[in-house]
């Protein structure tokens, strides 16, 4: 029981404001010698593991292009290319993005877009564009906020129905740690009532959004 | 062959860059702290696996020490304004979108064209090598195009570091947590209260706490992979599969989809959920979550009873 500590001090670690990284370094602390580990062999699992998951930061490579394009006026084109477009709104546009972001996600292209990559250069100053039209005043949270969330959505319930990515992986490894054999591709085809789901409850929220500017404006 | 090298010596020599840059740049009050964090992270992807386990855990709480005590700002060094940009983007057209999609077309093009050479790259790395040549083209395309100073692209792929800030590691602290969890037996202690907290014989009682463990446990990990394999143990197996004779792939993967709607709901999935508002300077750190909580309760919900209704057909 004692080794839920940990678990104790990241919650009140985060309800009390504490610095996250330095939350998690604790509750690894806490954890380890809970359990009667060795702190030396503590720091090495985490330091190890750490290595082992830089995967994870790589991203941000692609940050030195997103900023020199910005620089010469990438998010000002992507917002006069919306306002430009009749017809364009916020709901078609989100939706339009789910869908492209399910679907490759689905074919294993899960970087191709993201938060850096493509939400803060064009996703979301296009719909901030869009919204603008439809009457939402300027500079909110709400509407970036939304083209953020998603990209999320999209990525989440559509990246399981692609055979080898990482979850799909280890629910394969796990399954077979019980002696249950299983194929990824069957894995993953259970994956696609749930990415319908998300597009029916995500792409409805934003076609009611539509809805709700319509009527206000 | 090109594998994990490659990517990590690209991400190394830029943090080497940002850190040079936070550095020399006097207008940040706090630059060397700035600077002692991308130092480390270079460092981590430069010479990572030369340094050894307990040389890796020196470095993460080098960067602990320096998030913790809030010695990181952000940086001061100036950038064109909203008038400058507007005119450059009417000028350039939407030629401007081009560099932005070379990434993506090269991450596509390569994906495909790297899996006709198992032997030159790293079957494994496939997507990130590709992505990584993308990155270097576009940024290849930006030097030819817009002839800024050398060092004009770090510093505003900087300015978006630095809002970015300590949370970019924070997704690897917290799969190290759970190695560190592993290591201590956590799992097994949460599933066995998640396993007495079911009423005998009832299946609609197990289904509820797999899904919802799953999603719980998720939101205190910031990650569905560590929830899984203990809420499979304590629940799945025993209970689901071993009593009431689901469908072990259904069960598998739904339960999963249910941690990911934990992951929609929860702050510690920062590169989800804090680094998206960084990233676009939002007032309210935790918008990105109050955007998705509406999408992901229902999902869940929709996933519990597709567990219910597909598992045990």
């Amino acid at each position: 029981m004692l080794v839920l500590a940990g678990i104790a001090v990241i919650v009140a670690g985060f309800l009390l404001r504490f610095n996250p990284l330095l939350v998690v370094a604790v509750s690894a602390l806490v954890t380890g010698l809970a359990a009667g580990i060795d702190p030396l062999a503590i720091l090495a699992a985490f330091g190890k593991a750490f290595n082992a998951n830089r995967f994870v930061s790589a991203i941000y490579i692609v940050l030195p292009v997103i900023g020199l394009l910005e620089r010469h006026g990438l998010q000002e084109r992507a917002r006069s290319a919306i306002a430009g477009l009749r017809g364009a709104t916020v709901g078609r546009l989100l939706i339009g993005y789910l869908l492209f972001r399910q679907i490759t996600s689905a074919l294993g292209l899960t970087s191709i877009a993201g938060p850096a990559q493509s939400v803060r250069p064009l996703v979301a100053p296009m719909a901030e564009a869009a919204a603008e039209r439809q009457g939402v005043p300027p500079g909110g949270d709400a509407i970036p906020a939304l083209a953020a969330a998603t990209d999320n959505i999209g990525l989440f319930f559509g990246e399981d129905i692609f055979i080898a990515i990482g979850s799909i992986l280890l629910m394969k490894g796990v399954l077979e740690g019980y002696g249950i054999t299983i194929q990824p591709l069957h894995l993953s085809l259970w994956a696609i009532p749930t990415a319908i789901a998300a597009l029916l409850i995500h792409g409805g929220r934003l076609w009611w959004l539509d809805r709700r500017l319509a009527r206000g404006a | 062959m090109i594998g994990t090298n490659f990517i990590y010596t690209v991400a190394g020599l830029m943090f080497a860059g940002f850190a040079w840059l936070s550095a020399t740049d006097r207008g940040n009050a706090k630059r060397f702290g700035n600077a002692g964090f991308y130092a480390l992270l270079s460092g981590s992807f430069l010479f990572g696996d030369r340094i050894g386990d307990l040389g890796n855990g020196v470095l993460v709480l080098g960067l602990v020490a320096i998030a913790g005590t809030g010695a990181m700002g952000r940086g001061a060094r100036g950038t064109t304004g909203a008038i400058e940009r507007q005119a450059e983007a009417a000028r350039r057209g939407n030629r401007l979108f081009l560099p932005a999609l070379v990434i993506p077309a090269t991450a596509l093009l390569g994906t495909l064209a790297f899996k006709g050479v198992p032997a030159l790259v790293d079957p494994k790395q496939i997507t990130l090598v590709a992505l990584t040549c993308g990155v270097l083209l576009a940024l290849a395309i930006g030097y030819a195009w817009f002839r800024p100073r050398p060092a004009t692209p770090f510093a505003e792929g900087l300015r978006l570091m630095d809002s970015v800030g300590w949370a970019a590691v924070l997704p690897q602290m917290l799969a190290s947590l759970g190695a560190v969890f592993a290591l201590a037996g956590v799992g097994q202690v949460v599933g066995g209260i998640a396993g007495a907290a079911i009423p005998a014989g009832s299946l609609i009682g197990a289904v509820l706490v797999y899904a919802l463990g799953m999603a719980a446990f998720t939101m205190v990990m910031g990650n569905a992979f560590a929830a899984f394999p203990v809420m499979f143990a304590a629940v799945a197996m025993p209970l689901l599969i071993g009593r009431h004779h689901g469908d072990p792939a259904v069960i598998a993967a739904i339960g999963m989809l249910a941690g990911f709607c934990g992951t929609l709901m929860t702050p510690m999935a920062a590169n989800f959920n804090l680094v998206p508002a960084a990233l676009l300077d939002l007032k309210d750190k935790s918008a990105v979550i109050r955007a998705q909580i509406p999408t992901a309760l229902p999902l869940l919900a929709v996933n519990i009873a597709l567990l219910y209704w597909l598992g045990f057909r």
